[in-house]
């Protein structure tokens, strides 16, 4: 490593230190910002010599980061960025930290895939899904796609693992017809891991034609693209390898997606060369994720937490929450995104039945969102208020991103 | 109304339902139910002939591509004009508010809007992002626009139309005017969804369809305390 960037990796080590020691954050994000200023070229610096995985998408990006690590963590340590710092001076910062490593996954946040992608050069970057998120300034869906699409071109050595469930995913893993054919395509193993949510790809990214759908198979009605058969699927609570073996996939997170984060975890680390039968092992030690799905005791009630930060996220939270007295907490700051609108997106059906309390500062947007869905709720105005009137037992709150934050300050930053 | 029950159809949802526009669709209906009105609604996909023969008719909000195809498909299809001709009421929220218009502009070049209101379209310096609240035509009796608007549009309205409200917050038609409307035809920048934040105007649109002056009013609660909310944080952004 040249001698500049021995120092910006180091200062990078100290700022992280010093930002925990002072209390001011778990210094995933400061110790990469000062490193990068210091040497602009320090994440390719620390990239280099090592074999490093990406994963992106909308969803499920931050679990199925720290299941891909678990699952490659047994050819060797792995530096990951476990904390959901996904932008540069994240990825700077986890590699800084974990000093020399032979291995490093990497969760990306989808904007910044093409400028990972250039400076980390990766063995294999999986492409979880992409629908709507932060609606008042994030990429449109299909812009997304095309982003990634012209990323991917640019580097056709690195090994893709893609969702066949997501038509955006598997139009931007698919060279443009205009590719030049004497460059081989990249390789590409198809991964599918159920999607629920469909209101981001009725529309065709290749020719504008209506996508038709029936069961788990989806095909454009104007063009060839279609779902491709996966080598890797999701069957009861195990995983379907490319041989066709099944493996029980024993997790300590809840609900179905993670059993299909678990499935995209373990193509991830096969493409290292791990054999699943071994990685399925490494699975179950992963318990909450940044604190997504941690469980809290607290004045007899067991409080469970689930993030939900788009529209599908909202119904993967519904699957995996109990039928169990549920808050429900939304901000619209600049992290979450000002537009609530979204909330109409997401049919809150599946909570009827069960004791429903909102709170959060846009807690009225999502009581007359309840309300026109038949949905009966109470508005409580603090978390504490909140718990002291769930009944003892399991209590689930399901929030959005700075919602989710500020519960979890409550609850003593629990990871 | 054209039969026994009130027929409301959602245009295109596989193209135009961006910003939470189920929710226009879903409040209507509620609120038609509320007062005992059978209600039948349809979503009528881009692949499929639109009905005329419906009483209201919602376009909702879009990104550039399917807001081009969704013009182009209205015009080739002729429904939603045979529907206008009739009387239908149309009500449309941003991308579909927009091509109402004689033309919008999308992907960089100008469009042939569907000549249902007398406005056009370009696009305006900057994106207009952020919350939206406006007073609105007196003739109408609705109170102030409560709304959040995101888009890169600007629209200038002709003589044939009126603006459905001068601006107090956000930038709407042009940073003075927000929306437009015509007998039954209704258009705005305001999502949030813009009935969500305005049952007033929902009852408007109703009012319009079905030809009743006095509808049974309703407990709007939750409403009222979410554009109270709205107009009070509206406020202190100005003070800040």
């Amino acid at each position: 490593m040249p001698l500049r960037a021995k120092v910006a990796s180091s200062v990078s080590r100290t700022a992280a230190a010093l930002s925990r020691a002072a209390g001011r954050g778990d210094g995933s994000v400061i110790g990469g910002w000062i490193g990068l200023k210091i040497d602009p070229d320090l994440l390719a610096h620390l990239s280099a010599g090592r074999a490093i995985a990406l994963v992106s998408g909308t969803n499920g990006k931050t679990t199925t980061t720290r299941l891909a690590a678990a699952a490659v963590g047994v050819l060797g340590r792995v530096a990951t960025n476990s904390f959901g710092a996904n932008m540069p001076t994240g990825h700077t910062s986890a590699l800084a930290k974990a000093g020399s490593t032979p291995y490093a996954v990497l969760e990306v946040d989808e904007h910044y895939l093409a400028q990972v992608l250039e400076a980390t050069e990766p063995h294999v970057v999986a492409l979880l899904n992409l629908s709507r998120d932060q609606l008042d300034r994030a990429k449109e869906v299909a812009m997304m796609a095309q982003l990634w699409r012209a990323a991917l071109v640019r580097h056709t050595n690195v090994r893709i693992v893609a969702n066949a469930d997501d038509p955006m995913v598997v139009w931007a893993a698919t060279p443009p017809p205009n590719h030049d054919h004497r460059i081989a395509p990249p390789h590409v193993t198809w991964f599918s891991a159920g999607q629920r949510w469909h209101d981001d790809s009725w529309v065709c990214p290749e020719c504008g034609s209506t996508i038709q759908r029936s069961g788990e198979q989806w095909w454009c009605s104007g063009c060839p693209l279609r779902r491709p058969e996966p080598q890797w699927t999701v069957e009861d609570d195990g995983v379907v390898d490319p041989t066709g073996a099944w493996h029980k996939v024993k997790l300590q997170l809840p609900g179905k997606v993670n059993v299909g984060n678990a499935a995209t975890a373990l193509a991830v680390a096969a493409e290292f060369g791990v054999r699943p039968v071994d990685a399925v092992l490494q699975l179950g030690s992963v318990t909450s994720v940044a604190g997504r799905y941690a469980q809290v005791d607290r004045d007899g009630r067991n409080i469970r937490l689930l993030l939900a930060k788009n529209p599908a996220s909202w119904l993967e939270a519904f699957d995996m929450a109990d039928q169990a007295p549920t808050l429900l907490s939304i901000n619209a700051r600049d992290p979450d995104g000002l537009d609530t609108s979204w909330l109409f997106d997401v049919d809150f059906a599946p909570l009827r039945g069960r004791q429903v309390l909102i709170t959060g500062d846009r807690a009225y947007d999502l009581a007359v969102r309840l309300e026109v869905n038949d949905v009966p709720f109470q508005h409580v105005r603090t978390f504490d208020e909140a718990v002291r009137t769930a009944p003892p037992g399991r209590l689930e709150v399901i929030a959005n991103y700075t919602a989710f934050q500020d519960i979890r300050a409550e609850l003593d930053r629990v990871n | 109304m054209s039969t026994e029950s009130l027929r409301i159809v959602w245009i295109y949802p596989d193209l135009l339902s961006t910003y939470g526009d189920r929710g226009n669709m879903l409040i209507l209906a509620r609120r038609a139910r509320q007062r005992g009105m059978p209600v039948e609604v349809m979503e009528v996909r881009s692949d499929q002939r639109l009905p005329a023969t419906a009483d209201i008719y919602l376009i909702g909000g879009g990104e550039d591509g399917p807001q081009a195809l969704g013009a182009q498909r209205l015009l080739a299809d002729g429904g939603l004009h045979r529907a206008v001709a009739q009387g239908s009421v149309v009500f449309g929220v941003c991308a579909g508010y927009q091509l109402l218009g004689t033309s919008f502009f999308a992907k960089g070049t100008r469009c042939a809007g569907l000549e249902l209101l007398d406005f056009s379209s370009d696009r305006g310096p900057t994106r207009a992002v952020g919350e939206l609240a406006g007073d609105v035509d007196p003739r109408l009796g609705v109170p102030a626009l409560s709304g959040f608007e995101n888009h890169g549009g600007r629209t200038h309205l002709g003589p044939g139309v009126s603006p459905l409200a001068r601006v107090t917050t956000g930038v709407g038609n042009d940073g003075a005017t927000e929306g437009a409307w015509r007998g039954k035809l209704l258009g705005t920048y305001s999502h949030g969804p813009a009935l969500a934040r305005n049952p007033a105007l929902a009852d408007l649109l109703l009012r319009w369809a079905t030809g009743v002056h006095q509808l049974q009013p309703l407990d709007d609660t939750w409403s009222d305390r979410l554009r109270g909310e709205r107009r009070a944080a509206v406020a202190a952004a100005a003070r800040a």
